[in-house]
């Protein structure tokens, strides 16, 4: 077996080595910034809303591998979604990642977001996949303040 | 050859990693290469079986117990006092404070010497590449006393600017706090002369000594040092005990830090007498059966011998920087002349905690992060670092599997 391939899928490693939406939007309606402390990820989710669609969305930041595909992933999921579809998915993807490693997982909810689910075998690194869509959340509320993963 | 030749002939490694139970283990099917020692330190039988002697046949509360346990207690826990005392070179047991940890002893101090010393508009130094225990109790002295926290740089190699140091000293310093050995960095840096410097200006110095002591021969009377901290922990002792020496005309100046049983002499509503050293700052029933777990590891480290330990470390210090330094992208923090067999690194093709993770299915601990050293972060301009962080019980060939297994993180991110 190889041993790092359940956290480490390729996809993953793709978005992390050319991560999607990797830029800031000068005209966006939102920005938010996210911290995980203990590991010293950081991170600004940008957004253009029109009404309650997300118009465009995008990251920037520094953090792991895992952070970094997370947010890329999530960028590339949540364009052109309403805020109720993007709280939906959050809720999903949040439900996955910290269910137990053995737990069942709809597999059609999640799409893409599957390759996440390594992760729950490694606890320390939840906050890592989470850190981008807690911040995304944070954004929709229309809070300005840091999102600490702490 | 001739290295190993030197290195059989200096301390018996394979020999020494028997006496630890953790050494032995296995994970992922491959041996476990335990290489954060910075954080905390694996311990030998003969520690955990202090621990389990006293709690199988000596266990009682200790001081004023007419009985044979209380006696025996007392006794062995006093014994470990003993030991410290020599350890450190103390003059006096008596100036050997038990405590949970180097965090507590720094706190001890800031919250009573501190707070009985220090006032509005004084200052205190520490450096740039001191822990977060070595930082945080000062700021808050310094808040609650209108105190001002003065802050040695760094060099790019991570070495003190003593000149800036000397720079910052003046009349309203009252107090210097430095690490012995930076544990982000690996730098040792010159405490003797950071410490003559100070008391040109008479001006107290703490040596927070949580990385140097089990890993080098420490003197506090040498060093001259006014306090010194550690913590068991990273000097294969137990968690939850760690020391406070400091020289008596302090300690006898300062006011207790907590109050409570054993600290006393005698208690009337109107008026408590405080106990003599160091009872004064043992409040309630002490940390029993770990002080006599740390005795129990001072004496394992003396039988190896501090010297021969210092000298192995740092041949594999030589020996690891060698080996990272053959990886691709990977940059060095912290390349002091004057080094702890600490190696914290980054790599181009991977954050630290990837790293970590992909170490950790090799088998080999290492800690990612910042160490508790976010300005020592800041100041290199990173977010975290690897860490490998050695003691006398690894060897060459886990520094060969680091070596191996970075190349292989660098092929999984490639």
């Amino acid at each position: 077996m190889e041993s790092n391939r359940p956290l480490y899928e390729q996809v993953i490693l793709e978005h992390n080595k050319s991560p999607r939406n990797f830029r800031t939007i000068p005209d966006a309606t939102q920005k938010v910034n996210g911290y995980n402390p203990l590991c010293g990820d950081q991170l600004t989710i940008y957004a253009k809303m029109d009404g309650d669609r997300i118009d465009d969305i995008s990251f920037q930041g520094c953090g792991c591998a895992i952070s970094k595909s997370s947010a890329s992933l999530m960028t590339t999921l949540l364009k052109g979604k309403t805020r109720k579809e993007a709280e939906e998915l959050f809720v999903k993807f949040h439900t996955m990642v910290t269910s137990a490693p053995d737990a069942p997982v709809d597999k059609g909810d999640l799409g893409k977001l599957m390759v996440f689910s390594g992760v729950r075998e490694f606890p320390v690194r939840i906050k890592c996949a989470t850190l981008a869509w807690h911040t995304m959340l944070s954004l929709l509320d229309k809070k300005t303040e840091p999102v600490s993963t702490e | 050859m001739t290295t190993t030749v030197k290195k059989r002939a200096i301390l018996d490694v394979e020999l020494i990693r028997k006496d630890f139970p953790v050494l032995q283990l296995q994970r992922y099917g491959k041996p476990l290469v335990y290489l954060d020692n910075a954080a905390t330190s694996q311990k030998p039988q003969a520690v955990i079986d202090a621990l389990d002697t006293y709690y199988s046949s000596q266990n009682s509360n200790v001081h004023r117990g007419v009985h044979y346990l209380s006696e025996t207690a007392t006794r062995v826990y006093e014994e470990a006092r003993i030991k410290v005392k020599h350890f450190i070179n103390s003059p006096l047991s008596c100036q050997v404070i038990f405590t949970r940890g180097t965090t507590e002893g720094i706190n001890l101090v800031a919250q009573t010497y501190g707070r009985k010393f220090i006032g509005q508009g004084d200052e205190i130094i520490i450096s740039t590449m001191e822990h977060h225990s070595n930082i945080v109790p000062w700021q808050m002295l310094c808040e609650e006393k209108g105190a001002v926290l003065r802050v040695i740089p760094i060099t790019d190699d991570g070495e003190l600017m003593i000149e800036e140091y000397g720079k910052l000293l003046n009349k309203r310093t009252k107090l210097v706090a430095m690490g012995h050995v930076s544990n982000a960095l690996g730098t040792i840096n010159p405490v003797k002369q950071i410490i003559d410097m100070a008391h040109a200006f008479h001006v107290p110095v703490l040596v927070d000594g949580a990385q140097s002591v089990g890993h080098m021969h420490v003197d506090v009377q040498k060093l001259d040092c006014d306090f010194f901290v550690c913590s068991g922990h990273k000097m294969l002792g137990p968690t939850g005990i760690g020391v406070l020496y400091g020289k008596a005309e302090h300690l006898n100046a300062m006011p207790p830090f907590l109050g409570g049983g054993d600290m006393i002499l005698s208690v009337t509503f109107e008026k408590t007498t405080y106990n003599s050293l160091p009872y004064k700052f043992e409040a309630g029933t002490p940390n029993i059966a770990d002080a006599i777990g740390l005795g129990a590891a001072i004496d394992y480290l003396q039988q190896v011998g501090m010297d021969r330990i210092d000298a192995y470390e740092h041949e594999l210090l030589v020996y690891g920087t060698d080996v990272l330094q053959n990886i691709d992208g990977l940059r060095m923090i912290g390349t002091a002349r004057e080094k702890a067999a600490v190696l914290s690194f980054t790599l181009d093709s991977a954050h630290p905690h990837d790293i970590g993770q992909i170490l950790d299915q090799e088998g080999i601990a290492i800690r990612a992060g910042h160490h508790c050293a976010q300005p020592v972060m800041q100041r290199f301009g990173v977010p975290a670092t690897a860490r490998a962080s050695l003691a006398f019980y690894n060897t060459k060939e886990e520094l060969d599997a680091l070596g191996r297994a970075l190349e292989k993180v660098n092929e999984v991110f490639a």
